[in-house]
């Protein structure tokens, strides 16, 4: 448990310390909140589908988690390189303390980033639906942080230099990001579309999400959590499977 | 303390430790020299449970680490070729992490941790991050990191690379003192010749995957008629140099895990 504990603490003290990598990391997500928010708001207000800050808000504080958690489980990358992976994996500690340890320490860095930017929305004009339904939102941030962190930790065990995280980035993370419903309501899509966004898993993040936040949502939330709730177990057996397979 | 019998390893076609025994005993500081891609780090790597043998047979303190991994890891410290040290991270956090990851009990961690960082004079700086400090700070901090849980065998894996004659001469004497003090057994590779002789109760020269010596500096040096160690290795292992092979071995090794096969 101590080793679980130790590691998790690092990921802290390495977000933490890191004061302008956490300033850049926010600059993405507060370009779409407004530039997307306010650019297409008059369209979707046109469209009767109401407030589009209103609806992208949980969008882009899914995409954060998203882009956080995805990153902290590649930063492996780095340890690898500078040799400090070695150090974690010769000690007398199961390897699967090891990986939850730093899989829950990515996961909780990318909920305080997701709180963050929750607070820009809040300074940009967006109101939850009801305050009491803030806890909810974030046992959702925590789920969409889980599962994006497994899956971080799987891909960081399996790539081994910087074209494999350019890969993962452009062909993984953009398009869960792109293909998830963050950006446009789920219903009325286009067949092929309407198929993908439902293989998606932050799908079902963003939408939990939204409907904890501004109380629509597409699917129930019973079936967002249970379905985020196996989907986190999944990829964290994933996560494990491949961090017990690295080699040095 | 460590036993080593008939341990091969292979990679694909590529023999990369063939066959080779040998015995280090209790208190003893043991070096194991070789050129570049004899197969001195493979067998370090074995040795420390990273790789598994193709077959063979490892004992370390009476136990066998392809087999029970984390009290075999729980008895040896190891210090990389490369480095292993967290950057971002303060001297004094780094040897806690250590503590914690090798199970120090907690009333003993801060007074080992403190007497370990004085002792490599290190302690002045403990609250700076490791990425501020020079090669041969950080080097001193990992040997220190090294012994933090007493361990009963510890490995150093070309720990002087790069450093210069004043700190290297600092480090040996560290490492012999607490030898001397903490009954560490010392398994050390280093290219540096002089260093081994000064350093070494005995040792042993691999090459191209086997042993081709074994004995005390002495008996080595006796055994091939030369006046120095060094002259006795380039008797034994000849003096082509072998770097082409070896890189462009790894170079296979690095395509091929590119792309997937990660053997």
């Amino acid at each position: 448990m101590s080793a679980i504990y130790i590691l998790w603490l690092r990921e802290l003290k390495r977000y933490v310390r890191s004061k302008a990598q956490i300033i850049a990391s926010l600059g993405q997500p507060v370009m779409y909140l407004l530039a997307l928010g306010f650019g297409l708001g008059p369209v979707f207000q046109k469209a009767g589908n109401g407030s589009y800050l209103q609806f992208v808000a949980p969008g882009v504080i899914s995409m954060t988690i998203l882009f956080s958690s995805v990153f902290s489980g590649i930063a492996m990358l780095w340890d690898r390189q500078f040799g400090f992976l070695k150090e974690t994996l010769v000690a007398p500690v199961p390897r699967i303390e090891i990986m939850l340890g730093r899989t829950l320490g990515g996961a909780t860095v990318a909920v305080i980033q997701g709180c963050l930017i929750l607070v820009v929305c809040l300074i940009a004009g967006f109101r939850p639906a009801h305050l009491s339904s803030l806890p909810l939102a974030f046992l959702f941030m925590a789920l969409i942080a889980l599962v994006f962190a497994a899956l971080g930790t799987a891909f960081g065990s399996i790539i081994q230099d910087m074209q494999g995280f350019q890969l993962i980035m452009n062909f993984m993370v953009m398009p869960i990001f792109f293909l998830s419903g963050a950006l446009f309501p789920l219903t009325n899509l286009p067949k092929v579309l309407a198929v993908i966004t439902r293989l998606d898993p932050l799908t079902y993040g963003v939408d939990a999400l939204r409907g904890a936040l501004i109380g629509a949502s597409h699917f129930s939330l019973l079936w967002n959590l249970s379905l985020l709730s196996v989907i986190a177990v999944a990829f964290l057996s994933l996560g494990a499977y491949f961090f017990s397979r690295i080699q040095l | 303390m460590i036993r080593v019998q008939n341990l091969v390893k292979k990679f694909g076609e590529f023999n990369a430790v063939k066959d080779i025994s040998f015995e280090v005993q209790k208190g003893e500081i043991f070096a194991f020299l070789g050129p570049n891609g004899a197969g001195k780090t493979t067998t370090i790597k074995m040795l420390t449970t990273l790789l598994t043998p193709t077959s063979g047979k490892i004992e370390l303190d009476g136990l066998d680490p392809t087999h029970h991994r984390n009290e075999a890891r729980q008895r040896f410290g190891i210090v990389f070729q490369d480095p292993s040290l967290d950057g971002e991270q303060t001297a004094y956090e780094n040897m806690e992490l250590h503590a914690v990851l090798y199970k120090v009990p907690r009333k003993l961690r801060a007074e080992r941790i403190q007497r370990l960082l004085s002792l490599f004079e290190l302690w002045d700086r403990k609250d700076d991050l490791v990425k501020t400090y020079s090669g041969g700070m950080k080097r001193r901090l990992e040997i220190a990191r090294g012994f933090l849980h007493t361990p009963k065998i510890l490995f150093l894996d070309e720990p002087t690379l790069g450093l210069d004659p004043q700190t290297r001469n600092q480090l040996w004497t560290h490492v012999k003192h607490l030898n001397e003090t903490e009954q560490v057994t010392v398994f050390l590779t280093t290219h540096y010749m002089d260093e081994a002789d000064r350093v070494a109760q005995r040792i042993a020269i691999i090459d191209h995957g086997g042993i081709v010596a074994q004995g005390t500096p002495q008996e080595l040096k006796q055994q091939t008629n030369s006046d120095s160690l060094e002259q006795a290795f380039l008797a034994l292992t000849g003096s082509t140099i072998r770097d082409e092979a070896a890189t462009s071995t790894d170079q296979m090794r690095q395509v091929a895990k590119m792309w997937g096969n990660r053997r």
